[in-house]
């Protein structure tokens, strides 16, 4: 398969991570934000075959693993209610709230259906006038621009019965975060490729300086991932600060002007708590003044939905790299994808399930 | 830029920051207390709900080989017994319907055995209100794959539900079938040194369907694979005998849910070439762009053999005779390591893990 295979092929793979071994002398911290790049250096088995000089920990770059539990208690709040449909990806079906999940809610009747666009949803309300469509609006920048469209068009087509709960998380704040903390250990940064499709790579430049670190914006495929590590190796390596584009067969220093466009047309940054971390300031994206009427949080007046964390799970120390996932206790005991205790451990791209279907040890 | 977040001017947080230390997780969720749709999903979920239901109650030496149908001894001469019940939506889809699926999964079930299909039944559960013409339709195919399959269908049962009780409609076959003389196939039958042989390429019903289901129509030319292997299979065991141990039709839960049965009630480890698999390119586009993992998605037309290795060749060649097996290729061994486990040699040299899935391939995010 065209611009597929290309990037999965051995020869080429082997090639570079050759030259990676010949440049990487002095021991390297890196940390991929991304879940996507997390699973694909797992599922190729990139983490086995790296020098050993190499250590790449795995980012918060999970929006499911990042959605705090209350407004998972909210999303299922929201799908309790009758003649309400609740529109969500995938993926976000098995995580668990507090006490339960919205397949679970699913199975006793809630009308919880799988999307694989926002604008489904959209169709869905236009459909189902008598009916309320809530769609659970989570991801990074990547999903913005589509979720922020369905608002938009909601809007222009007067669909009262159309909102979003709203759990957007940006990751350039997440970078500051784990860089400004006490005990940071990341010497370098791969920068998710999708994100940078749409926001650029613009605001990392200041990061890259004011931290001292290089940053590779990078794609999905084994090869950009051996490639991004090597290009982030080199630069450690000579002492190099500052944003590299390895993924430039889809990212623009600015990104797509008119997916910004329509991001800022509906949303506004806000701080925001990151499940398992806490609240990163500007972190995040809410409904403008202008759209606040397709707020779900207030439509539904499920705001007020708190929740408590059990302490039985080391998310946060998995989120910010400092263990792995196979150094907790729990992990592949009491902590599995059957039985998660957390939220890394759900979704198919957390670093704990990624640990659990790939590396397990015979 | 518009819409992208400013910096803090000063490069440091303005606000007391985020507690990495302090991080915690949500409570567990207990033992599911009802039914989930994983359940049926064929992964872990259904193996924990056949082993923890079904196993202890029915227990007996048949049931225990957990396989695609139980043998029996009937006055020395074997049979082989199975069920199945259909359950698909949408009831027609690109190169069969419910009809077709129903019959050659039962002959599929009895060829997995390495039995010769004797006799099916058919008991039909319709929803009140379901069109009579495409019952009708459902008929047809069910006869038309019969008479593919050389199988009658000689016994049946009809029951009507109240509307909205029901999918329209849904279908149970059972078969059975005659174990020739010196065949021997059984799940715990695989050996360190065999090789795994899979007779075309996977994930074509899977896809073929989910591009018709509701919601995710895309435009595709792919149609199932649906198809009866009982005439593959016999020319495979009736030439090459107990040297063929192993056999099984991936169907739900894909290729990867099968090694790893395979692994687990053989006492085995498999491993599987990523390089060797085949995968159709529009299936393999449409995995992509819905980030599923082909093999982990639904066959109907294809099996895996575990033969012995010094008849490979000779396995490969029967089997590719057959126009349903021309893409058979070698995708793996059995290893003594890692015993109950599946192994994936990756396309670019790694090796990892092939697990189970916990529930069904859900849709991702991004």
């Amino acid at each position: 398969m065209r611009f597929v295979d290309e990037y999965r092929r051995e020869p080429e793979v082997g090639r570079v991570l050759e030259t990676l071994r010949r440049v990487a002398v002095h021991p390297s911290t890196i940390m991929e934000i991304c879940g996507g790049q997390t699973h694909t250096l797992l599922r190729s088995g990139i983490d086995r075959m790296l020098p050993h000089t190499v250590t790449v920990v795995h980012g918060p770059g999970c929006p499911v693993c990042v959605t705090p539990l209350e407004m998972i208690d909210r999303a299922i709040a929201i799908a309790r209610r009758p003649r309400t449909i609740l529109a969500s990806f995938g993926d976000m079906l098995r995580v668990p709230g507090s006490g339960t999940d919205l397949l679970a809610v699913k199975s006793q009747g809630g009308d919880v259906r799988i999307v694989y666009s926002p604008l489904d949803a959209v169709a869905l309300a236009a459909a189902h006038p008598d009916r309320e469509v809530v769609f659970f609006a989570v991801g990074f920048e990547t999903t913005a621009p589509a979720n922020a469209m369905a608002v938009w068009q909601a809007h222009r087509r007067r669909l009262a019965n159309f909102s979003i709960l709203t759990a957007h998380v940006l990751v350039p704040p997440a970078i500051e975060a784990i860089l400004g903390a006490p005990g940071n250990r990341i010497q370098g940064f791969l920068a998710a490729g999708h994100v940078c499709a749409i926001m650029g790579y613009e605001d990392y430049e200041p990061i890259a300086e004011r931290y001292r670190v290089p940053i590779v914006v990078t794609g999905f495929e084994p090869l950009d991932l051996v490639h991004g590590l090597f290009m982030t190796v080199a630069a450690l390596e000579e002492g190099r600060v500052g944003v590299w584009n390895q993924y430039s067969r889809a990212v623009r220093r600015k990104g797509n002007v008119e997916a910004r466009r329509m991001i800022d047309e509906v949303f506004e940054v806000c701080d925001r708590p990151w499940r398992g971390i806490g609240v990163i300031p500007r972190s995040g994206y809410r409904l403008r003044a202008a759209y606040e009427a397709y707020d779900a949080l207030t439509r539904f007046d499920v705001a007020g939905i708190g929740a408590t964390e059990s302490p039985l799970c080391i998310a946060g120390t998995i989120l910010q790299g400092i263990k792995r996932p196979d150094e907790c206790a729990a992990f592949g005991g009491r902590c599995s994808p059957e039985h998660p205790l957390g939220a890394p451990m759900v979704s198919s791209e957390g670093a704990c399930a990624a640990y659990h279907r790939y590396r397990r040890t015979a | 830029m518009r819409g992208v977040p400013p910096l803090p001017a000063d490069g440091v947080s303005t606000s007391p920051g985020p507690d990495f230390a302090g991080a915690a997780c949500p409570i567990p969720i207990a033992e599911h207390e009802t039914i989930q749709l994983a359940h049926g999903g064929g992964g872990r979920l259904t193996k924990t709900l056949i082993e923890t239901i079904f196993v202890p109650q029915f227990a007996n030496a048949a049931l225990d080989e957990l396989h695609d149908g139980a043998v029996l001894d009937i006055g020395g001469s074997r049979l082989a017994f199975t069920t199945d019940s259909f359950v698909v939506r949408p009831i027609f889809f690109p190169g069969g319907d419910i009809g077709t699926l129903a019959i050659n999964g039962t002959v599929n079930d009895l060829a997995m055995c390495g039995a010769r299909p004797l006799g099916l039944s058919a008991g039909v559960i319709l929803e009140e209100g379901f069109p009579i013409e495409d019952l009708r339709r459902v008929a047809v195919s069910m006869k038309r794959a019969a008479e593919r399959a050389a199988v009658s269908i000689v016994t049946g049962d009809t029951k009507v539900v109240d509307r909205g009780k029901g999918d329209g409609v849904y279908i149970n076959t059972s078969g059975v079938g005659v174990v020739p003389p010196g065949v021997a196939i059984s799940p715990k039958l695989a050996r360190p040194g065999d090789v795994v042989l899979l007779s075309g390429s996977m994930a074509v019903h899977g896809i073929a369907i989910m591009s018709v289901r509701e919601g995710l129509e895309f435009g595709t030319e792919l149609t199932s694979d649906t198809a009866p292997l009982s005439g593959i299979v016999d020319a495979l065991v009736s030439r090459l005998g107990s040297r063929v141990h192993v056999l099984r039709d991936p169907t739900r839960g894909g290729v990867a849910t099968s090694v790893n049965e395979l692994a687990m009630s053989g006492g085995v480890g498999i491993v599987l070439d990523e390089r060797s698999l085949p995968v159709h390119e529009q299936v393999q586009g449409a995995c992509e762009i819905l980030g599923l993992d082909p093999l982990y998605v639904a066959n109907e037309g294809i099996f895996l053999a575990i033969v012995e290795r010094a008849v490979a060749e000779e396995a490969l060649a029967i089997v590719r005779a057959d126009p349903l097996g021309g893409g058979a290729v070698i995708v793996g061994e059995v290893v003594a390591e890692h015993p109950g486990m599946a192994w994936l040699a990756t396309r670019i040299g790694g090796t990892r893990v092939l697990d189970l899935l916990s529930g069904e391939q859900l849709p991702r995010i991004c």
